[in-house]
């Protein structure tokens, strides 16, 4: 007598256990606590708050060691988070020309106004496993900089004073519509791009970011300023007529500048590509800039040849959620679909074998046929 | 069925209400269109992509407190995915939630459509993971927008023409086409084919969710479905040329079932609750045997 | 009226009233840069007509803009409907101006792989046509690709045989057996002959030679080759710069070439 297998909840429940076993790991050990995560692991937190689109370091802590240090289904837990949250507007655009810059760097000029500043880079840091981190050696504290600066003027208003560079291509006086709120309809506009390319992963990005370098629609690139460090957010209030400070956010901003011979409708003068993130994080700042402008490639009257001008492809592949919910689906029972196919199967092996049964068996017969024709 | 307290914390049936407004409104214009994919600004949702987001929210949209919720995965209510969801429904909404295909009022299916005909006031909300029947023949979203605009459907049918030249016989077993009142050709979601013929003029609603690629669809009850074909290699469903070992029913959907490692096999209902039902009246199968009593 | 227009009148119009295609002061600019400028000319149904010139004299923009694929920036495209209307081909709709371009209409492109699809079967490229405006029967349609591919000498046995396996000369009569089997009354042809061995372009004209003449067709041909011209076409457009410089019966023109540029390219091929 036979028995359907029974009891999905109560395997299910058993699989969260020893999940849940599994993920405290040995008891001797003490737990991590969320400070320990935001503090020490805090550019993992930093990826998590970008992709998951929710600037929280307390929660992406959480989502953290809820996943077991798995990155990804942390940014999931965080995305599956902010979806529940009400919408209350949106703030206004962020002046990262005040930013109270920690790291400012340009590959185009050897000095400029407000300077180079490395800031905490991993760049010249030869990369030597380092053992005294085994334990909790004394670390001194960082030196900053005394009094007050000279501004720090964005390299890309440097360029633009001469017009060397384009005008910030603007959104034509339109909303730049919110990729929460709109269905995705391509062609998408740039704002919806570019929100896009922010929560999109960081891999996939560096991957295209690097195939542009490579000849697949070569940009020519210039890093022309990366700065990290802290603005203001602001929220217009109606009521108040004015708007207010509601906190800060740490920001990474590359501003990348490639070079353009002109077309028909423009000028030759340098373009722009355009990369922000939560926090700190410049390879995925600087893999969206190489995105963005690749993606620009209509717009500037560019053969799209490559991968990362179309933006069908790049946007459409760009999310991680999607992309891991989407392959790891394979993982649910497909037995119904599977079923048929295995019908499918036999029917056509059956007249294969039908099929080719009659061709030996007249092959049989054709050498019967020469035998005997030849004895 | 059985009645479940909600979890506090969440809104009911998970979604704010005004992201379930903007969802409904794409249902709405879905029903005035039958076959059209509506475009709506999908939603991360508390399950992976591709696991039936789509259909959570069109779910999680239409929910009303005194809503009777029936999963299934396979046509089964005990497949693991089809269990994940219907926990998360008795979380967040607290609704009642029945096996039974005739007590539900709403219905989330992936892969199957029930063998028991629905009636009117019933809703079958399916998952689905690529509305775009074109999509494996035209990749370009730009492009096959403006096919099912302009109805420039031969291409569909050059597919079927290469599969009787090369098979001899139509070789599409699930997720295939149909054309849905004259107009729109639409993907039924990975259902095998055999299910086909049950959406034509279905007297419930038929609601569509692909949640990664943001599109809902609709059949209003009584719509007209055809499945493309030929005229001289007409549409067919797969047959078993055996009934269910459990329950003896015939004219259905079965799975194979490897009984041991020596080729063993037994073929037994899809639907689970469909055999279920017909075993409580005392019908058999050949394999049901005596410990059945 | 002009000398060419003059001439056009002594063509046999089988009764016609109306051209088949009308163009009036065609213009299109790249930026600063003429593509081609102030072409008019008629075409009835039944003719040929060739458009030669050199590579960069605009015969290919031309073609573009009278067969939709790129709009001018000037002047008008007016095309004889099968209900007998004159329309102006960029005033009508997307979905008319495809289904033109799928059942009235041909393109037979230089390379046939722009014009084929490479991983379907002969047989699916030449049946898309018919299925796309609804024709649902296989033995039906089978039959038909069968009596195409024979007429343009494919073998019957090649029918499920994808395109890739076919040689150039091949493809190139696959993609107009696919053009044709909706019986369209306008070929458009950019330079059909291009990538093929001086053989098989002997044959491959030969053979629409022989199709234009038994289906009454009227063809829009793209060529910078002079003898494509003289072979297939009754009156021809020489174009250079983005203009016309000469347009006239073909016999005439190659016999008696009036403007200096024709004259220089009439002399070259000749003395070949």
């Amino acid at each position: 007598m036979y028995v359907s297998v029974k009891g999905g909840e109560a395997a299910i429940d058993n699989a969260h256990r020893l999940l849940a076993d599994r993920r405290r790991g040995d008891r001797s050990v003490p737990a991590l606590t969320l400070d320990q995560i935001t503090e020490q692991l805090a550019l993992g937190v930093d990826r998590v708050m970008s992709e998951g689109s929710l600037y929280d370091r307390r929660l992406a802590a959480l989502a953290i060691k809820q996943a077991r240090g798995d990155l990804i289904e942390a940014i999931f837990l965080v995305r599956a988070y902010r979806t529940t949250l009400p919408r209350f507007g949106f703030a206004e655009p962020v002046d990262t020309g005040a930013m109270l810059v920690e790291r400012r760097i340009s590959a185009c000029y050897k000095d400029l106004p407000g300077g180079q500043l490395l800031g905490p880079t991993f760049d010249y840091t030869h990369r030597l496993l380092d053992e005294e981190l085994e334990v909790d050696a004394r670390i001194e504290p960082g030196r900053m900089r005394e009094g007050a600066s000279e501004p720090v003027t964005r390299i890309v208003d440097i360029l633009g004073g001469e017009g060397l560079i384009e005008e910030e291509p603007g959104t034509n006086g339109e909303e730049p519509g919110d990729i929460n709120q709109t269905p995705l309809e391509f062609p998408l506009s740039r704002a919806m791009r570019l929100q896009s390319l922010a929560r999109g992963d960081e891999g996939f990005l560096l991957a295209l970011g690097y195939s542009t370098q490579r000849g697949y629609a070569r940009s020519h690139p210039f890093a022309g300023e990366i700065r990290i460090g802290e603005v203001e957010i602001e929220v217009y209030l109606p009521e108040l007529g004015f708007a207010v400070p509601v906190g800060r956010v740490q920001l990474t901003e590359c501003q990348m500048v490639n070079q353009f011979k002109g077309s028909a409708k423009l000028p030759p003068q340098f373009t722009r590509g355009y990369g922000l993130v939560f926090g700190q994080s410049e390879r995925k700042a600087m893999a969206m800039a190489l995105c963005d402008r690749a993606l620009r490639a209509e717009e500037l009257g560019e053969d799209i040849v490559a991968p990362a001008q179309d933006q069908e492809f790049v946007i459409s592949h760009c999310d991680n959620v999607q992309a891991t919910g989407f392959v790891e689906h394979l993982k649910l029972p497909h037995y119904v679909d599977f079923q048929a196919e295995l019908g499918l199967v036999r029917t056509m092996r059956a007249e294969f074998e039908r099929a080719n049964g009659v061709f030996q068996q007249a092959q049989a017969e054709s050498a019967i046929e020469k035998k005997e024709a030849a004895e | 069925m059985t009645a479940h307290p909600q979890t506090s914390g969440y809104n009911f049936a998970y979604l704010d209400e005004q992201t379930k407004r903007m969802i409904r409104r794409a249902i709405l214009k879905a029903i005035a269109i039958p076959g059209y994919q509506v475009p709506f600004a999908s939603r991360e949702m508390p399950m992976p992509y591709g696991w039936g987001t789509g259909g959570v929210q069109v779910t999680a949209a239409i929910l009303g407190p005194r809503d009777v919720l029936k999963v299934i995965d396979q046509g089964a209510d005990d497949t693991t995915n089809a269990v994940s969801i219907r926990k998360f429904f008795e979380r967040v909404a607290g609704v009642e939630t029945t096996t039974r295909t005739a007590d539900a009022t709403i219905i989330q299916t992936r892969h199957r459509i029930p063998e028991a005909p629905l009636r009117e006031g019933q809703v079958l909300v399916y998952q689905v993971p690529i509305p775009e029947p074109l999509r494996f023949l035209e990749p370009r979203e730009t492009e096959t927008r403006k096919m099912h605009a302009l109805e420039e459907y031969g291409l569909m049918h050059v597919k079927l023409y290469e599969d009787i030249a090369r098979n001899g016989h139509i070789a599409t077993t699930y997720a295939y086409p149909v054309k849905i009142e004259g107009r729109y050709v639409m993907d039924p979601s990975p259902t095998p084919k055999f299910d086909n013929p049950k959406m034509h003029m279905s007297e419930a609603l038929q609601l569509f969710g692909a949640g990664r690629e943001k599109r809902i669809y609709a059949l209003p009850p009584y719509t007209d479905v055809v499945s493309l074909d030929f005229e001289d290699h007409p549409f067919e469903v797969q047959r078993f040329d055996r009934p269910c070992a459990l329950c003896g029913a015939e004219q259905v959907y079965l799975d194979e079932v490897v009984l041991d490692d020596r080729g063993g096999r037994m073929f037994v209902c899809s639907d689970t609750d469909h055999c279920e039902s017909r075993q409580a009246q005392g019908l058999r199968g050949e394999l049901s045997g005596e410990a059945a009593q | 009226m002009n000398a060419a227009a003059a001439q056009i009148e002594n063509l046999d119009r089988s009764s016609e009233a109306l051209p088949l295609l009308s163009v009036r002061s065609v213009s299109k600019a790249y930026g600063a840069r003429i593509g081609c400028t102030e072409v008019n000319f008629d075409i009835w149904p039944g003719e040929v007509l060739a458009i030669v010139g050199e590579s960069g004299s605009g015969k290919t923009t031309l073609l573009n803009c009278i067969s939709t694929r790129l709009e001018p920036t000037s002047g008008t495209i007016a095309y004889r409907m099968r209900d007998g209307e004159m329309r102006d081909l960029y005033q009508l709709g997307e979905a008319e101006r495809r289904f033109l371009l799928r059942t009235d209409w041909g393109f037979v492109h230089q390379n046939p792989a722009d014009g084929l699809r490479m991983t379907v079967s002969a047989g699916a490229n030449v049946g898309e046509r018919l299925m796309a405006v609804g024709h649902r029967h296989y033995g039906e349609l089978r039959a038909t690709a069968t009596d195409w591919l024979g007429r343009v000498e494919i073998g019957a046995d090649r029918i499920d045989d994808q395109p890739r396996a076919f040689s150039g000369g091949m493809r190139q009569r696959l993609q107009i057996a696919r053009n044709l089997v909706t019986a369209p009354r306008l070929v458009f042809m950019d330079e059909p002959t291009g990538g093929l061995d001086v053989s098989v372009q002997a044959r491959l004209l030969d053979l629409v030679r022989g199709l234009v003449n038994e289906l009454g067709l009227s063809v829009i041909i793209v060529t910078h080759d002079l003898a494509v011209a003289r072979l297939l076409s009754h009156r021809m457009l020489v174009m250079k710069d983005g203009r016309v410089v000469e347009h006239g019966l073909t016999d005439r023109l190659l016999d008696d070439p009036q403007a200096p540029y024709t004259q220089l390219l009439v002399s070259s091929i000749l003395q070949v």
